[in-house]
C-alpha cells in the first residue's frame, strides 16, 4: 500500500518551526511521506508543491498569527489546482475564535496549541482512508 | 551518600543529563571538584557573580518585551510600562522589519505589526524613542537578520537628538546563528551572515564602545529542544565565533569582549538553571581569560538577560504561568542575571497584552521589594548541593563544547543543519513525554481541568488601520526625501559590500538619508545572496 502523502509548510514570515518539525517527526514515525517545506512560505508556493508532490494532505504550522490571511489567500489557489479532493488541515497558535473562519476556508482539521500528536495522526489516518 | 540506600530509589537525572542524588555531603563537592572555583562575587572566575555587591547596589534590570503596532503605539506603551517602573526596555519588532522586508513588500502583507512594531525607516525610530530619554532607559532591539540596519538607525536616531554616542547604552540582540538553529529571522547565507556581527562590533567599539552590539541567545536554542548544558555550550561556541570575527578585523579582545552580552532560557528544574548560570559564568571567564588572552576583569564577565522561558509555559490553565514566571523570577535572581524579562502568562498563545506585562512587571518588583532577594549576593553558594552541580554542570558545558569543535565547529554544523536536526529530535522526544506523562507538566498531563478547551483567550487586536497608517508614513518620507542622496547611499552600500569593507559606515549613512530597511536589504541580497534552509531530519 502507498503510503499517505503529506505536505507540512510554514505559511508567511513566522520563524517558528519547532512545533512543525515535531509534527514532522511524528507523522514519519507514523509511516506517513513527509514533505516539510522549511520557512517562509508564499500560498503560490505551498500550492504549487502539493500540485507537483500529489500530496494526499495539505498542512500549514502557524504560530505568529496571520493564519486567516494566508488562508484566504491560499484556498483560491488550492481549488485552482483540483485540491479540494485532498485534506487540508492547519495547526499552531489559533485562536478559538478564528477555528470556523477556518473550516469555512476549507481547513477541516484543525489542531491548535495543545493538541497531541496522536490526534493528528490518527485524524490524517481516519480521514484520508475515507477520502 | 551511602550507595545502598540509593540504590533503592528510581534514579533521577536532570535534562542536561546528570544524575540528581537525594542527598549531598562534603564529600560529594569534593569528589566533582571541591570549591576551588567558587571565589567571590566580583572576582574570578566570577561563578558568585559579576558584581562585588552585586543587587545590594543596583537591582536588576527590569526590561519587559513590548512593542507592536504602529511606532507611535509602541512608544504609548513604553511610555506606561516606564511609568509603572520599568528600567528598560526591549523592542519587539514586526516579521517583516526583521527579515529586512518594506512595509509595502507584498510579502509583508498581513504581518505588519503584527507581532511587534514595523519600522521602515529612521522617521520611524524617531516617533517610537519621541519623549523618552535614552541616558536614563537603555534599550534593548530584539533585532537580527536586520540587525546591522536597526543598529545603525538606533545610533543616527540618539545621535540626532543630540545624544553623544560615545556615552550612549543599549543592546541589540544580533545574534545571527542562533536565528538559524531557531527563530528564523535570517537573511543572508551564514557566512556573510557572521561577517556583518563583525562589522557591527567593529564599528561600536569605535563608535559606541558603551552600546553592546551582540546579545549572544541561549534562550532561542533551549527552546528549539536543547538541554540546559547545550543552550550554554552552543551559545558560549557562537560567542567564539563572532569574538574570532571580530579579532580579523585587527581589534584586541579587550576592545570589544566587555560589550558582548547573554540572553538564557530560565524554565525547567530551578537548581540545574541555578547551577548552569554559575557554571557558565567561570567557564566563560577561563575561556575569555586563558584562550582569549583577555585582561580587563568586564572582558571575562558573563552578563546576561534572563527570565523569559517560554517554552515551560502551558495552553492549558494559563492563570498558571503567572506562578512559574513567579519562579523564573526566583531563579534568575539566584542566578545573578543583571537583566530580566519575564515571559507573561499569556505568551503560550500571544504577545502580552498591557496587564499581563504589568503582572510580569510587578513579579519581579515584588521580589525587589519584599522578599528580600537583593540583600545578598549568590546566597546559594556553599550549599552541598548546588556547589557540587555547579562542577557538573561546568564539566558537562565544557565536554559539549569540545564535542561541538571536534565535529567540525559550530559555524560548519548549523551550515549543514545538524543542530537543528539534534535539537528537534530531543524536542520531539520531549513532547513525546509530555504526552505520555513521562515528563510532568501541571495542568498538561497532571492535574487538568475538565473543559480545558473552553477558557477565554484575550488576544492582542490585529489592526488593520495600523498597516495602512505604516504604508502612509513610508510613502509620505519616500516623497520627502532627498532621493538622489538616498541613490547615492544605497549604491555605497552595494559598493562596499562587494569590496568587503565594513559595511556600517555604509548603512549609517543610507539610514540617515531615509533609505528603508528593505531598500538597504535589497542591495546587500544583491551581493551576498539569500540563505537556503538545509532541511535535515
Amino acid at each position: 500500500m502507498k503510503p499517505i502523502k503529506v505536505l507540512l509548510a510554514k505559511p508567511g514570515l513566522d520563524g517558528h518551526d519547532q512545533g512543525a518539525k515535531i509534527v514532522v517527526r511524528a507523522l514519519m514515525d507514523a509511516g506517513f511521506e513527509v514533505i516539510y517545506t522549511g520557512l517562509r512560505q508564499t500560498p503560490e508556493a505551498v500550492a504549487r508543491m502539493s500540485l507537483e508532490e500529489d500530496v494526499d494532505v495539505i498542512a500549514l504550522s502557524s504560530m505568529a498569527g496571520s493564519h486567516l490571511h494566508f488562508c484566504q489567500k491560499l484556498k483560491p489557489l488550492l481549488e485552482a489546482g483540483g485540491l479540494t479532493d485532498k485534506l487540508w488541515l492547519i495547526g499552531g497558535s489559533l485562536p478559538q475564535q478564528d477555528h470556523a473562519a477556518l473550516r469555512g476556508l476549507g481547513f477541516k482539521g484543525i489542531f491548535p496549541t495543545g493538541s497531541k500528536l496522536d490526534a493528528i495522526v490518527d485524524y490524517i489516518r481516519q480521514n484520508v482512508k475515507a477520502a | 551518600m551511602n550507595e545502598r540506600a540509593k540504590s533503592e530509589l528510581e534514579p533521577v537525572v536532570n535534562e542536561s543529563g546528570i544524575e540528581v542524588n537525594p542527598l549531598y555531603t562534603e564529600e560529594d563537592v569534593q569528589k566533582s571538584g571541591g570549591y576551588k572555583l567558587v571565589g567571590l562575587p566580583g572576582e574570578y572566575p566570577f561563578t558568585r557573580g559579576i558584581h562585588r555587591m552585586m543587587y545590594r547596589k543596583q537591582p536588576w534590570t527590569m526590561r519587559q518585551y513590548a512593542g507592536f503596532g504602529n511606532p507611535a503605539e509602541t512608544n504609548q506603551r513604553f511610555k506606561y510600562l516606564i511609568a509603572n517602573g520599568q528600567t528598560g526596555l526591549n523592542v519587539a519588532f514586526a516579521l517583516p522589519t526583521q527579515i529586512g522586508l518594506d512595509s509595502d513588500d507584498p510579502l509583508a502583507e498581513g504581518e505588519i505589526g503584527r507581532v511587534g512594531m514595523s519600522v521602515d525607516t529612521l522617521r520611524d525610530f524617531e516617533v517610537a524613542f519621541d519623549g523618552i530619554d535614552l541616558n536614563k532607559i537603555t534599550v534593548s532591539l530584539t533585532i537580527n537578520g536586520a540587525a546591522a540596519i536597526l543598529i545603525a538607525m538606533y545610533l543616527a536616531m540618539a545621535e540626532k537628538r543630540g545624544y553623544d554616542l560615545a556615552q550612549l547604552r543599549g543592546t541589540a540582540q544580533n545574534d545571527i546563528l542562533k536565528e538559524f538553529i531557531g527563530r528564523g529571522t535570517w537573511v543572508y547565507p551564514v557566512e556573510p551572515s557572521i561577517k556583518l556581527v563583525g562589522d557591527t562590533i567593529e564599528y561600536c567599539a569605535e563608535h559606541a564602545p558603551r552600546y553592546s552590539p551582540v546579545s549572544v541567545c541561549g534562550y532561542h536554542i533551549r527552546e528549539s529542544g536543547a538541554t540546559p548544558a547545550q543552550e550554554m555550550a552552543y551559545a558560549f561556541c557562537i560567542a567564539k565565533a563572532y569574538a574570532d570575527e571580530a579579532l580579523k578585523r585587527g581589534l584586541s579582545i579587550d576592545e570589544f569582549a566587555g560589550r558582548l552580552s547573554y540572553n538564557f532560557n530560565i524554565f525547567g528544574n530551578i537548581f540545574e538553571q541555578v547551577c548552569k548560570f554559575r557554571a557558565g559564568r567561570s567557564l566563560w571567564a577561563r575561556i575569555m581569560k586563558e584562550e582569549y588572552g583577555a585582561q580587563k576583569p568586564g572582558s571575562m564577565w558573563l552578563r546576561m538577560i534572563a527570565g523569559g522561558g517560554g517554552g515551560g509555559l502551558t495552553f492549558e490553565q494559563p492563570e498558571l504561568n503567572i506562578v512559574r514566571g513567579a519562579y523564573y523570577a526566583l531563579i534568575s535572581a539566584l542566578s545573578g542575571a543583571q537583566t530580566m524579562a519575564l515571559c507573561s502568562y499569556d505568551e503560550a498563545y500571544t504577545i502580552p497584552t498591557e496587564y499581563s506585562a504589568r503582572i510580569s512587571l510587578r513579579t519581579m518588583q515584588i521580589l525587589i521589594e519584599e522578599m528580600g532577594l537583593t540583600e545578598t549576593a549568590d546566597p546559594l553558594a556553599g550549599s552541598y548541593y548546588v556547589e557540587t552541580m555547579t562542577n557538573q554542570m561546568r564539566d558537562k558545558i565544557a565536554q559539549i563544547m569540545a564535542e561541538t569543535d571536534a565535529e567540525g565547529g559550530i559555524v560548519k554544523l548549523v551550515s549543514e543543519g545538524i543542530i537543528q536536526a539534534r535539537v528537534s529530535a530531543q524536542a520531539y522526544r520531549m513532547q513525546r513525554d509530555i504526552e505520555s506523562g513521562r515528563f510532568p507538566k501541571v495542568g498538561v498531563n497532571r492535574y487538568r481541568n475538565e473543559h480545558e478547551e473552553d477558557h477565554p483567550v484575550e488576544f492582542h487586536p490585529y489592526k488593520e488601520e495600523d498597516a495602512r497608517v505604516q504604508i502612509e508614513r513610508l510613502k509620505h518620507v519616500r516623497a520627502e526625501r532627498n532621493q538622489a542622496a538616498v541613490d547615492q547611499a544605497l549604491t555605497r552600500v552595494c559598493q562596499d559590500a562587494q569590496a568587503g569593507a565594513n559595511l556600517m559606515p555604509a548603512i549609517v549613512a543610507a539610514v540617515k538619508a531615509y533609505a528603508s530597511v528593505g531598500e538597504i536589504t535589497h542591495e546587500m541580497v544583491k551581493v551576498y545572496g539569500r540563505y537556503k534552509e538545509p532541511i535535515r531530519f
